[in-house]
């Protein structure tokens, strides 16, 4: 009799925890959703009235088609929201793979520190730049189509890349959930979830590395369309390593920024080496802008370009590769013998730049050159992709203020910190009594329910 | 003529096809005028000398598709005082031209989708919705459209056009009247042409026509069939008494179908699949095992 009641509580018991600790994770997630610091901040007052007018716009557009906001004509079915938002933000969005890579796969634990924030940069990137990809798409409930389908467009570049974008951002997404299950205390998820890390890592490299140069390889169907000083076959791979640099560079511009908006939510690790971190990452990018300036030059001579060099167009040409590819590597370089942070932030913001540029001028200005009548942006569509740019800042500035991404949430820095007391005394331990066992530090963590 | 083009073009595929040990018949089709299944292409030709700007193929190429009516009335040549364009209302448009030889005697060219061999408009859709049908048409199905618009960035004639001003929008062009072929008829713009400009029928037997026409009054054409070969071969075919380039038509497309653009980078996506995990799982647990060596903890697992 008393086992069966003991039984019946069990039972009782079991599905209440869960419901209860999901019921306080709710409660402490309404909690959070309440703003934290003044509401009138200078960064406030000029993006909420940004993103309020691009959300009205977004309605007319839906309401009305594409022609009541943008300036997309018969000749240019692309502008600055496929142009700029996709086709740059996701080069932007690079740093994610690129720093997965170090960290997760060469174990290079300097780098440790900006880990979270980038894959969050990334995972934010994809989720609103995907999402300014949808205000295009003129039949946007088709957007499963080739995902579910009956009619896969296996032939089609762009195929490949929806299906990237969408595997990817659910990559990203297991690569951050450590830190939501860190937020919310579900210990149990986050060692579970980052078991699974590796894994999505390599995965979220392999994707990357496809729809990158995906991106790039979408144009050249275009060969009769675009500038010939812009049209290589080359695109795809030019378009892979741009967005290494690419990342690199908004990585470090988001470390400008973050160490001057987020002083308070910094843990010491990264603000110890912030400055070692920047000057290695600019070491990065100085091999792939010379790696692009390189393939750049094979162009030049394959393409004959130089008979080109004549026009506004060839000027053109010169200015991107010279003053935002090259002048960048030679700047980085100093900055780095110098061991300048502040050279270095600088000229991340012109390669940053110089990778804008270039990603215009093959879907947008150099795009057709001799049609009548040439795109340029409405102010509607320039107001559209600033307010996303907004809503996204708002939801990271969101997320680094709540989950533990800029420093280690701190039970989990607790702990880490009592396991390598447990290593240290095992060493001393192992010296005089030789093979102990490995295993047995990170395992003493209390077991129990979650 | 015993051994013709396209008998010949179908012995060397069949002979790559053996020599591959694979069946190359699909792979070869691209340049004969046949479709994988061996149905022959229809096609269309275009004699732009014979064409007195009646414009009857663009008033039955409304009607047939039941088009809005147009601004300016379908049989005013006040049109041709500037140069149009398809627009997703009109699937087919006649322009004039100035005859470099005859200043009297105007050229008049009319335009519309070209129904490429291998469109890159269909390469390029990622639904699907965009067709190459094995008559030769290429055709729309606009429930599976997402509206992406890549098929216009992919086509080499602009053809595709866009219903911008709609919540709805559908891409719209020129259908080769494929449900009136299913039918066993012609499409109705060939049909209304009251001098042959617009000739419906096999393309292996226009291109010999056409080929014909060149040879018995070279002085009359331009010694160039366009579309016999421009991005690999188009359903429609033109004969012209002035270089297409002076008559607002791209000549410098080059011969390589659409999709062989992308093909070489569609190839490598299941070698980086196969060989980047590979790779990075090998460097991931090689650097581990050293890692664990020094006794450090390993990150990630």
């Amino acid at each position: 009799m008393a086992n069966k009641t003991d039984a019946v509580a069990a039972a009782a018991d079991r599905p209440a925890t869960i419901r209860q600790e999901l019921g306080t994770a709710f409660r402490f997630f309404l909690s959070e959703l309440k703003p934290k610091g003044k509401l009138l901040t200078p960064f406030n007052l000029i993006t909420a009235p940004i993103i309020v007018v691009g959300l009205v716009l977004i309605v007319i557009r839906f309401a009305f088609g594409l022609a009541s906001v943008t300036n997309l004509s018969q000749a240019y079915p692309w502008g600055i929201w496929i142009g700029f938002d996709v086709v740059t933000g996701v080069a932007f969005a690079g740093g994610a793979y690129i720093l997965t890579f170090v960290v997760h796969i060469l174990k290079l634990k300097k780098y440790e520190p900006i880990v979270r924030v980038t894959v969050l940069n990334g995972l934010l990137a994809y989720v609103f730049y995907a999402g300014a990809l949808l205000l295009d798409l003129g039949r946007p409930w088709n957007v499963v189509n080739p995902i579910i389908g009956n009619a896969f467009g296996l032939s089609s570049v762009l195929f490949l890349v929806a299906w990237h974008f969408m595997l990817y951002m659910i990559t990203e997404f297991l690569e951050f959930s450590p830190a939501i299950a860190e937020w919310l205390r579900w210990k149990k998820v986050a060692r579970i979830l980052s078991g699974l890390t590796t894994g999505a890592v390599i995965f979220g490299i392999t994707l990357s590395t496809l729809h990158q140069s995906g991106l790039g390889a979408m144009f050249l169907t275009a060969a009769s369309k675009i500038h010939p000083l812009w049209y290589s076959h080359n695109i795809p791979v030019l378009f892979f390593v741009s967005s290494v640099f690419a990342g690199l560079s908004m990585v470090m511009i988001e470390g400008f920024f973050t160490q001057k908006a987020f002083k308070h939510r910094i843990g010491h690790e990264l603000h110890a080496n912030h400055d070692s971190i920047t000057l290695g990452l600019a070491k990065g990018a100085v091999g792939a802008l010379f790696a692009y300036f390189f393939l750049k030059l094979i162009d030049f001579v394959h393409y004959q370009q130089w008979t080109r060099m004549g026009d506004g167009y060839g000027a053109w040409y010169l200015f991107e590769n010279i003053g935002f590819v090259l002048v960048p590597a030679v700047l980085f370089i100093q900055a780095i013998r110098k061991r300048s942070v502040k050279l270095v932030q600088f000229t991340a913001f012109l390669t940053a730049l110089g990778v804008c540029l270039n990603r215009l001028n093959i879907s947008v200005i150099a795009f057709k050159v001799n049609e009548p009548v040439r795109y340029y942006p409405s102010w509607m569509e320039i107001v559209v992709t600033l307010a996303i740019i907004s809503m996204e800042l708002w939801v990271f500035r969101w997320v680094i203020n709540r989950m533990p991404v800029l420093a280690e949430a701190p039970d989990v820095a607790a702990e880490k910190a009592a396991a390598a007391d447990a290593q240290v005394v095992q060493w001393k331990a192992s010296s005089a009594e030789p093979a102990p066992s490995q295993k047995a530090a990170p395992a003493n963590v209390p077991a129990g329910p979650v | 003529m015993v051994i013709t083009r396209r008998g010949f073009l179908k012995g060397v595929g069949a002979a790559g096809g053996v020599l591959l040990g694979g069946s190359g018949a699909p792979a070869r089709a691209a340049t004969a005028q046949t479709s994988a299944g061996g149905v022959e292409f229809s096609g269309m030709l275009i004699d732009t000398t014979k064409c007195i700007g009646c414009r009857a193929c663009e008033a039955a190429c409304n009607e047939t598709n039941k088009l809005p009516k147009p601004k300016v009335d379908l049989f005013s040549d006040s049109v041709f005082s500037e140069k149009r364009d398809t627009t997703p209302d009109a699937f087919t448009v006649v322009n004039r031209f100035a005859n470099p030889k005859k200043s009297d005697d105007p050229i008049f060219v009319r335009r519309q989708c070209m129904h490429c061999n291998q469109p890159g408009c269909a390469s390029a859709c990622l639904t699907k919705a965009l067709e190459k049908t094995k008559e030769g048409a290429v055709i729309y199905h606009g429930n599976r459209c997402m509206g992406c618009r890549y098929c216009m960035i992919s086509c080499p004639f602009d053809a595709p056009k866009y219903q911008y001003d709609s919540p709805m929008p559908y891409v719209r062009k020129c259908t080769f009247c494929y449900d009136r072929q299913k039918e066993g008829k012609q499409p109705a713009c060939a049909e209304a042409c009251p001098t042959g400009a617009t000739l419906f029928g096999k393309k292996r037997e226009l291109l010999e026509m056409a080929r014909t026409r060149i040879y018995t009054e070279p002085d009359k054409y331009h010694h160039q069939l366009y579309g016999e070969h421009e991005v690999g071969g188009t359903g429609w075919l033109y004969l012209t008494a002035a270089s297409p380039e002076k008559l607002d038509m791209q000549n410098n497309l080059g011969t390589i179908p659409q999709p062989e653009l992308t093909r070489g980078f569609l190839y490598g996506v299941p070698l980086v699949f196969v060989l980047w995990p590979s790779i990075l799982v090998g460097l991931s647990y090689m650097i581990k095992d050293e890692d664990s060596e020094k006794g450090g903890e390993a990150h990630g697992e």
